[in-house]
């Protein structure tokens, strides 16, 4: 082996120092050859989502049980045992006799979990990947559109938003009070995937746009500002046709985009319950998932390349 | 500085690099608007770099350059001019010239959920690497690049040289045409910058196009090719280290600074300018400044002159030609980094 001058104290042996530098230089001499296309891009990017969502799986899954859970515990266990009349509580609507609070509540508390879930899924992470390191950029770099990228969140919140749309059934089911359980017959398969393929894709959507425009400082205002009123004014607790004893809030509820996953979940769920115009419910649902994705991909693509 | 690349002579006809350049740009602009008014960050800058070229894009904090950076890198859209990178428009498209370079930003935007081994995975299957190719590919990389030991490690508990060492790794998964490294070694300590030197020379050893953005003279000195010395949103002067050296006029500069301020015409009483080799005489308040090749005696002459005109002399500094006494010759400043 030559022994080669190097300054004393700097990196290793020179023998290593060759194998290092042939090892980088094999880098370029010997690399695989990509062919990306938009689907096999499309797709890395949904496995990262998973393998992520693997990852971070307790907590997850947690976040996603514990507001069904507790919903479910008070309003169909705690309520009814105390007696407080929430049984009923329809007022002259449709829910009115004999219907368990319970019944109300599982498409209410779905379409819940979609808003929170779908919000989570989007708006979360991109908070984090604006922030100051802009780690978004790791992504916009892929070779494909932006609006790709865009879209691909939208689809990994969306799934999100499924997973925890589908956590609520079995929580209702297991708790409640003796005799409080939810009474679903008749569903509307076919009706029930739409919505709820509609109902995810328009909240992810939402996030999506929200985590766009919204100053990431100011993120805790928008829980404040949007979840919650969207939540409490979402016909989650009571179905839109009850609200007919307060017209104007029944007209002005029409503005929220959760009434129509609400009542959409409740006119495939419980259909014998009565919901909104069914054409009302599809025309909203369709149309804001589209207005809302197009805005989305829009603001996404402003706030990625500046 | 060894690895020059090929300049042709005057006489002989040019090379035809031209039709394979690697980057090139016409009055690339971009302008910040604002509630508080428009920012210019970068106005009208012409690039134009072969294939194969070490280049750097020198110049202070806010000059312009990770914006310059960030259109030809598709992430920063210009505001006026056009630009090409790897043959292809970066405003009309973004897509084929990403799929062609790799880019090492400023700031540590590794993937923090995922461990070292699957930020390499995942980077090499977005580039359309099949699962298997993707997982020897990473393998390949976090070998070179010495990172064995903290494969399974996640990418938020890396050290900032272990992360700069991912981020150009993952920059080079899909072999790209031109590597873009904005500021790569900023707040590294010397050890860690002298071995991605080293890294980088061998990379470019090997064909790799290389643009660069540093605000370290030494370091655009120890590796670039070709040099642009920008400021304020423009390009200064351009050209091989010595080709900048010696069109700034960047002899030795010799700068006396008197306890009074220099007399109005004392330099032109002295004759400085006629002086042999002197190509700039600068008076600035209490300093004297005379940019010449032959400094031989110049010092002491100074000294001289001061005393024979009542003036103290405070310090005296001689700078050797550097591009630092370069920068300071064009633009009047003193290099701030």
């Amino acid at each position: 082996m030559a022994i080669t001058t190097h300054p004393a104290g700097i990196g290793a042996a020179s023998g290593d120092d060759r194998q290092v530098a042939s090892s980088i230089a094999a880098l370029i001499t010997d690399a695989p050859v990509p062919h990306p296309t938009l689907l096999k891009t499309f797709g890395a990017m949904m496995a990262r989502e998973f393998r992520v969502l693997g990852r971070n799986a307790p907590s997850t899954f947690i976040r996603a049980v514990m507001q069904p859970l507790l919903f479910a515990f008070v309003f169909a266990y705690v309520l009814p045992k105390i007696g407080s009349g929430f049984g009923s509580a329809g007022g002259g609507g449709g829910a009115a006799g004999g219907v368990t609070f319970a019944t109300i509540l599982v498409p209410g508390l779905m379409g819940s979990m979609f808003l929170m879930q779908g919000m989570f899924g989007t708006t979360m992470p991109l908070v984090m990947e604006f922030s100051w390191q802009r780690t978004i950029e790791d992504r916009a770099l892929a070779p494909v559109p932006i609006s790709v990228l865009a879209v691909q969140k939208i689809t990994a919140g969306a799934i999100q938003a499924l997973i925890g749309a589908a956590i609520v059934f079995p929580v209702v089911y297991w708790v409640h009070a003796p005799g409080q359980g939810p009474h679903i017959a008749g569903v509307n398969w076919p009706l029930l995937i739409v919505v709820m393929i509609f109902a995810s894709t328009m909240t992810a959507s939402l996030g999506l746009l929200l985590g766009t425009v919204v100053d990431p400082r100011k993120i805790q205002m928008v829980f404040a500002v949007v979840l919650l009123p969207l939540t409490m004014l979402g016909c989650v607790y009571y179905p839109w046709s009850a609200l007919h004893v307060i017209r104007w809030l029944q007209i002005v509820v029409l503005f929220n985009p959760m009434v129509y996953m609400t009542e959409g979940l409740r006119a495939a769920l419980t259909p014998g319950l009565g919901h909104m115009a069914l054409w009302a419910i599809l025309v909203a649902l369709v149309g804001g998932t589209v207005v809302f994705g197009a805005l989305a991909v829009r603001t996404f693509r402003n706030r990625v390349v500046n | 500085m060894t690895a020059m690349t090929v300049q042709p002579p005057g006489n002989q006809p040019p090379v035809p690099a031209k039709a394979q350049a690697a980057i090139r740009t016409k009055e690339l602009r971009k302008t910040y608007k604002s509630s508080r008014g428009d920012v210019d960050a970068v106005r009208g800058i012409d690039l134009d770099v072969p294939a194969g070229e070490f280049f750097g894009l020198l110049g202070p904090n806010g000059a312009g350059k990770s914006t310059t950076i960030g259109m030809l890198t598709t992430l920063v859209a210009p505001t006026g001019g056009a630009a090409w990178v790897a043959g292809h428009d970066v405003i009309r498209e973004p897509v084929a010239v990403k799929r062609r370079i790799g880019v090492v930003t400023q700031n540590n935007t590794l993937d923090m959920q995922l461990t070292v081994a699957e930020n390499l995975q995942f980077r090499s299957r977005f580039f359309g690497l099949p699962k298997g190719v993707a997982a020897r590919r990473a393998e390949q990389l976090i070998d070179a690049f010495g990172l064995g030991d903290r494969k399974n490690a996640m990418a938020s508990d890396l050290s900032g040289g272990q992360a700069r060492r991912l981020m150009i790794a993952r920059a080079l998964v899909h072999q790209p045409d031109v590597l873009f490294l904005d500021e790569p070694t900023a707040g590294l300590d010397p050890q860690t910058r002298v071995n991605l030197w080293d890294i980088l020379q061998v990379l470019h050893g090997q064909g790799q196009t290389i643009l660069l953005t540093t605000h370290y003279m030494e370091e655009a000195e120890a590796l670039c090719d070709r040099i642009a010395v920008v400021d304020h949103g423009q390009v200064l002067a351009e050209g091989s280290l010595d080709e900048l050296l010696a069109d700034a006029g960047a002899q030795t500069i010799v700068t006396v600074r008197y306890e009074e301020p220099v007399p109005d015409g004392l330099a032109e009483r002295a004759g400085l300018a006629g002086r042999p080799g002197v190509t700039k005489v600068e008076t600035d308040g209490e300093q004297l400044r005379v940019f010449s090749g032959d400094p031989e005696g110049l010092l002491g002459d100074l000294v001289n002159i001061g005393a024979a005109n009542g003036l103290h002399v405070r310090d005296a500094s001689q700078a050797k030609p550097s591009l630092e006494s370069a920068f300071l010759s064009l633009t009047g400043r003193e290099y701030r980094e």
